[in-house]
């Protein structure tokens, strides 16, 4: 398959400390891939460099659509990563709109749709503009996602309400709405009990397999290895910055390399653990 | 009784206008968190465009007085907005990202630098306007006259509309759920696609036409502006924004419904001279015991 995310000599500096060293690594289209390492091993870094976050020290992002079109990420500034390149994002830290309803905060992803410029934003306030068609289909994919991660009874109420593994899953489906190709998660199952891990492994393999919506890659860091085994197809594994490991879950679970990062075997220097995460 | 009613109708009109203005200063507050000093100013300024294009319209032979009134209000709110969308272009959003102070400062300067711009080019006497809407109801009760002016119903009326108007575009359309996106997080709204400096400009042109059309209104109610008239109501719409609750869409008009019922009814019963004493010690008393305002909760629709 081909790449969808080249990583090339990605090197992120912040003053003295290098949280991630001259990284390169692919995400293949239509793959789960995971990036897994210890706390402070740069993985949300790399996350920032991606999304725009951090513009990297050096190195290049680049993303190729399936159309051919080519984006080199750490050249497109805030909102167009999400607009043209269509890179979604979630945080380790829930970052819904808590006061809007459940329905708005996927409505509010599509806004690109609803109003691409100022002047249709008129001609929508006063209901011109072919504004109807456009905001009913905005509603009906909103509703597939709610039904798609179980949340149908509750789309009027406020996504702050909601229990905590209905705010992860709407989460993931607010980010669907902008219609990504790459799909972003930081530590989607972080909090989650094992069931609602297994409802988030669910829903991320029909994502991949375009069971909902049109099909999507997936980059994922997450530490419940539970889940990285089960739903990656491919896992990147860094220490300090750096790769130590790349490969299947199989590979990767019995890399001596790997193994060692995790147990701290041989290493000595855990005392200036980069805090970029 | 009669006196009082009398009063309150005053008060609300007055309240009305301190409303519209208090109106931009929460939704600034609520999506980038700065108090836009110069948002009186704009006020003013709209207020003058009111006044020029109603003498313009005259100049030009219109006399049929709601039709001018339509034109004159179009005429400065958008004319205001662009002053809004400019101010924010080149006093706030290449300080964006700068330490919390810096725009504070830059808006403060934007202020004295429209407060002057009016003074240069249109003189620094009062000017004053013939009453357009004349006559109103009388009510006699106790032998009080109590009067309701066609210029206070217009202004109530105007201010429910425009609020309504507003609220129907906050909560319903798609630029409103954007704005509210971009005010409870701004970089997560850039993450899914919104243009968050579109939205911020576009937040200061809606609140500048709001306080454009503040301006018309008090050009109507008063007859007479001054190129200061924004500094100090600005200071009270400000206030009413911190009264009800800043970020708060509601909470503003019902701030600004307070600080003009305060002002009237002390005026009205104790000095003229004290109004503004007692409006701000109000203030500091609901402050003590509601640290947020009325309606500033944490989690309140708000723009």
């Amino acid at each position: 398959m081909a790449d969808i995310l080249s990583v090339e000599s990605l090197t992120m500096r912040f003053g003295g400390l290098l949280a991630v060293d001259s990284l390169s690594f692919a995400v293949r289209a239509g793959e789960i891939t995971a990036v897994i390492g210890p706390n402070g091993a740069g993985k949300t870094t790399v996350f920032n460099c991606i999304t725009g976050f951090y513009r990297p020290t050096s190195g290049r992002l680049a993303l190729t659509h399936a159309g051919g079109d080519g984006f080199e990420l750490q050249t497109i500034p805030g909102h167009n990563i999400a607009r043209r390149a269509r890179v979604a994002r979630t945080f380790q830290n829930i970052r819904l709109f808590a006061g809007m309803t459940a329905l708005e905060n996927l409505m509010v992803a599509q806004h690109n749709r609803l109003m691409p410029n100022v002047a249709s934003g008129l001609l929508a306030v006063f209901g011109l503009g072919g504004y109807r068609p456009i905001q009913h289909a905005a509603i009906e994919k909103a509703k597939l996602w709610l039904d798609a991660i179980g949340l149908m009874a509750r789309a009027d109420d406020p996504a702050g309400a909601l229990p905590y593994g209905a705010q992860r899953r709407l989460e993931i489906a607010r980010a669907m709405c902008i219609d990504p190709v790459l799909l972003c998660l930081d530590e989607p199952a972080a909090g989650l009990n094992p069931r609602e891990s297994e409802e988030l492994s669910d829903l991320l393999l029909r994502i991949r397999g375009g069971q909902v919506g049109g099909g999507c890659s997936i980059l994922l860091i997450e530490h419940d290895m539970g889940v990285v085994m089960r739903i990656s197809d491919h896992v990147v594994v860094l220490d300090h910055g750096e790769k130590i490991s790349d490969g299947t879950p199989a590979e990767v679970r019995n890399d001596p390399h790997v193994i060692a990062a995790y147990l701290g075997e041989g290493d000595e220097d855990e005392g200036h653990e980069a805090s970029a995460a | 009784m009669a006196y009082a009613l009398q009063q309150l109708i005053n008060g609300v009109t007055l309240g009305m206008i301190y409303g519209l203005i208090a109106v931009g200063y929460t939704m600034v507050y609520g999506i980038i968190g700065m108090i836009n000093f110069a948002h009186g100013d704009v006020f003013m300024i709209g207020s003058f465009l009111s006044l020029i294009a109603l003498l313009g319209l005259s100049a030009l032979g219109i006399t049929s007085v709601p039709l001018a009134l339509a034109l004159t209000l179009l005429f400065a709110a958008a004319i205001a907005a662009l002053y809004g969308w400019t101010v924010e272009r080149i006093a706030y959003r290449p300080l964006r990202g700068s330490f919390r102070l810096a725009p504070l400062i830059s808006a403060i300067g934007m202020s004295i630098v429209l407060q002057n711009f009016a003074q240069v080019s249109q003189g620094a006497r009062s000017k004053p306007m013939t009453g357009l809407i004349p006559g109103g109801f009388g009510l006699t009760i106790e032998g009080f006259t109590v009067q309701l002016s066609y210029v206070q119903i217009s202004i109530v009326a105007t201010t429910l509309s425009m609020l309504a108007l507003f609220t129907w575009l906050v909560t319903r359309t798609s630029l409103g759920r954007s704005m509210r996106a971009c005010e409870q997080d701004l970089k997560m709204a850039g993450l899914l696609g919104i243009d968050t400096d579109r939205t911020i400009s576009l937040t200061f042109v809606i609140g500048a036409a709001l306080a454009a059309v503040a301006g018309l209104m008090f050009l109507l109610y008063y007859g007479v502006i001054d190129f200061y008239i924004g500094f100090i109501a600005g200071v009270k719409a400000f206030t009413a924004a911190v009264l009800g609750g800043i970020g708060s869409l509601p909470g503003a008009v019902l701030g600004g419904l307070a600080i003009g019922l305060i002002e009237t009814f002390w005026s009205a019963y104790f000095s003229t001279q004290y109004k503004d004493v007692a409006a701000f010690s109000i203030l500091i008393i609901v402050l003590i015991f509601m640290p947020t305002g009325i309606l500033g909760r944490a989690d309140v629709e708000k723009v």
